[in-house]
């Protein structure tokens, strides 16, 4: 081999970097799935849970173009048969009362911070929550 | 067409990835343990690479030189592109892996007509444009993709995801980088269909890595804003591939198995294609060697060690003798004694 040295030192930067995450999952420790609170006193959301899981932010952003720029504020039903307002504050925040508990909880595990929250507002937390942003 | 049997093997790849992914039993197949093998393979196929090419001789110093060498002092030194020193080197092999600066001074021969045509020689950008743009943002793609694989997420990530999309379009968001990768990779890709000297030399091995690409980037952005994945159920997959606790949620949707066996194909075919070129860059002769033959003397490792050096000197001492009678001048004269005649013929 030559510039063996060189090599060596190039090939071990070129291991670390590729396993690095490995290692930095082993040290950082507890990998758990997030755990949503489901609201209390409700049994379905908007749309079936699969949906809403996967397409939430989809249903939000047709709400948010029919409120303001068609001006559809009409009601929605649940399948439970509930009436909600096509709101994010109004609606999705008035049954999952805490955005910490239950928003957060994925979107930490998932890396979004949806900038929603830069103008609407979000429930106050009870006190035992982290504070609300 | 050479570019026929490519498409045949995405469009294959696509298939099996999609039929693979479509039943519980067969996900894990896919999903989990094909990636694994393919980032094993992906490693180990670069390390022999490497080994592999740090064995092969370099016979002589070939660095490629655009520009004025090192010379007497009021000439101007062109110092990185024609490296004189080792950190001369370290300087021009950083401009070009991070800004391609090789691919920067591409030019294109033209005629330009007028009252007589004219030959013309004029700088050809778009390469470099649509290169630099591909290989940039897949880097962000790659590391925006880290926030599935580190738990509690990398620091910087969100911050990298905020940038990218910062124009807030849409929900999920759509990122800048995506869209940039995607439109690079197409003209990279056409490119090479339309331009006649180009497809000429293009063979199945320059297709097939574009088309593979292009379509990871498809049915990543697919995944993303058209058939919407329970990202919350893939980080648990994907988390469990690299703590070694595989698990799989099912709740995936098909186009993810799809996408994995995309990457997967990606990993294992890069070592033994001409996508090593991020790891050969770094043995390319012609860039990492300094321009100081006249200095520093370069030995080929070739060289049978019996055969021993002779230099000039040597040479002289040997054939002295023929040489004055040649004619033929000499830096060192003969010994005086015997030579006083032909010590004239000499220095006439
Ligand atoms: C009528 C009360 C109600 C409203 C309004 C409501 N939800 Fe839900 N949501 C629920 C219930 C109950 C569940 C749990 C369903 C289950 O477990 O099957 C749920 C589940 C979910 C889930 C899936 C969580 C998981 O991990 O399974 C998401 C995401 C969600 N809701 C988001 C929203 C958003 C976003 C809105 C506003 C567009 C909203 N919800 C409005 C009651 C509601
Ligand atoms: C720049 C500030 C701003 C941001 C950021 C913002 N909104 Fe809004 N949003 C508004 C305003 C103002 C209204 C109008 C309220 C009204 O007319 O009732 C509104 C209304 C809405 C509505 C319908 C009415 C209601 O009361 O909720 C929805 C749904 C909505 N936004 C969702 C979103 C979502 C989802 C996001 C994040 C992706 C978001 N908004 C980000 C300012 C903002
Ligand atoms: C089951 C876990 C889960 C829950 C609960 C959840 N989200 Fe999400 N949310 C996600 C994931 C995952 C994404 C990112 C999807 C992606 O990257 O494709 C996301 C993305 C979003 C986005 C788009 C963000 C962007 O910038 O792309 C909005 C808006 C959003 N969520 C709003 C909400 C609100 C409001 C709630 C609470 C009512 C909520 N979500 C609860 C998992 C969840």
């Amino acid at each position: 081999m030559y510039d063996k040295g060189k090599v060596l030192i190039g090939l071990a930067i070129f291991l670390v970097l590729a396993l690095s995450v490995v290692g930095y999952n082993m040290t950082a420790g507890d990998n758990k799935k997030p755990e949503p609170e489901k609201p209390k006193g409700y049994t379905a959301c908007v749309k079936s849970t699969d949906y809403m899981k996967s397409s939430h932010m989809v249903l939000l952003n047709e709400w948010r173009d029919e409120v303001i720029r068609e001006g559809k504020r009409e009601m929605v039903k649940t399948p439970e048969g509930i009436m909600v307002e096509k709101s994010l504050q109004n609606g999705c925040m008035h049954c999952h009362t805490s955005k910490v508990k239950f928003c957060d909880r994925c979107h930490e595990y998932a890396s979004v911070k949806p900038y929603c929250w830069d103008c609407h507002l979000a429930p106050v937390e009870p006190a035992d929550g982290k504070e609300a942003i | 067409m050479k570019v026929l049997r490519p498409i045949i093997a995405v469009i294959a790849l696509i298939v099996a990835g999609g039929v693979l992914g479509m039943s519980q039993g067969t996900q894990m197949l896919v999903g989990v343990i094909l990636p694994s093998i393919a980032f094993l393979v992906f490693i180990v196929g670069i390390i022999r690479k490497v080994v592999d090419w740090s064995k092969s001789p370099v016979p002589f110093k070939i660095p490629t030189t655009c520009g004025q060498a090192k010379s007497l002092s009021f000439i101007k030194e062109d110092r990185f592109d024609c490296p004189n020193s080792k950190s001369d080197v370290i300087v021009r092999m950083i401009l070009e892996i991070f800004l391609f600066r090789s691919l920067f001074r591409n030019t294109n021969a033209g005629v330009k007509s007028g009252d007589l045509p004219k030959l013309h020689y004029g700088p050809s950008l778009w390469l470099w444009l649509f290169g630099i743009m591909f290989h940039y943002t897949f880097l962000v793609i790659v590391l925006r993709h880290l926030r599935l694989f580190t738990e509690p997420v990398l620091p910087g990530i969100g911050l990298l995801e905020y940038f990218d999309g910062f124009v807030q379009v849409g929900a999920p968001v759509l990122y800048q980088s995506d869209l940039i990768f995607m439109g690079a990779i197409t003209a990279l890709f056409i490119r090479r269909l339309i331009m006649p000297q180009i497809r000429y030399i293009s063979l199945d091995t320059d297709y097939f890595p574009l088309l593979l690409i292009f379509s990871i980037g498809a049915t990543g952005m697919l995944m993303r804003h058209y058939f919407r994945v329970d990202v919350t159920g893939i980080k648990e997959l994907t988390m469990g591939i690299v703590t070694l606790n595989w698990t799989n949620p099912g709740t995936i949707h098909p186009i993810f198995f799809i996408h994995v066996t995309l990457v997967s194909t990606l990993m294992i075919y890069f070592p033994f294609s001409k996508l090593t070129h991020a790891a050969g860059i770094f043995f390319s002769p012609t860039r990492n060697m300094a321009n100081d033959s006249r200095a520093t003397r370069h030995i080929n490792p070739w060289n049978d060690p019996n055969i021993k050096p002779h230099s000039y000197a040597d040479y002289e001492d040997e054939f002295r003798q023929f040489m004055v009678d040649a004619d033929i001048p000499v830096e060192k004269e003969l010994p005086p004694a015997p030579a006083a005649e032909k010590k004239e013929e000499v220095t006439e």
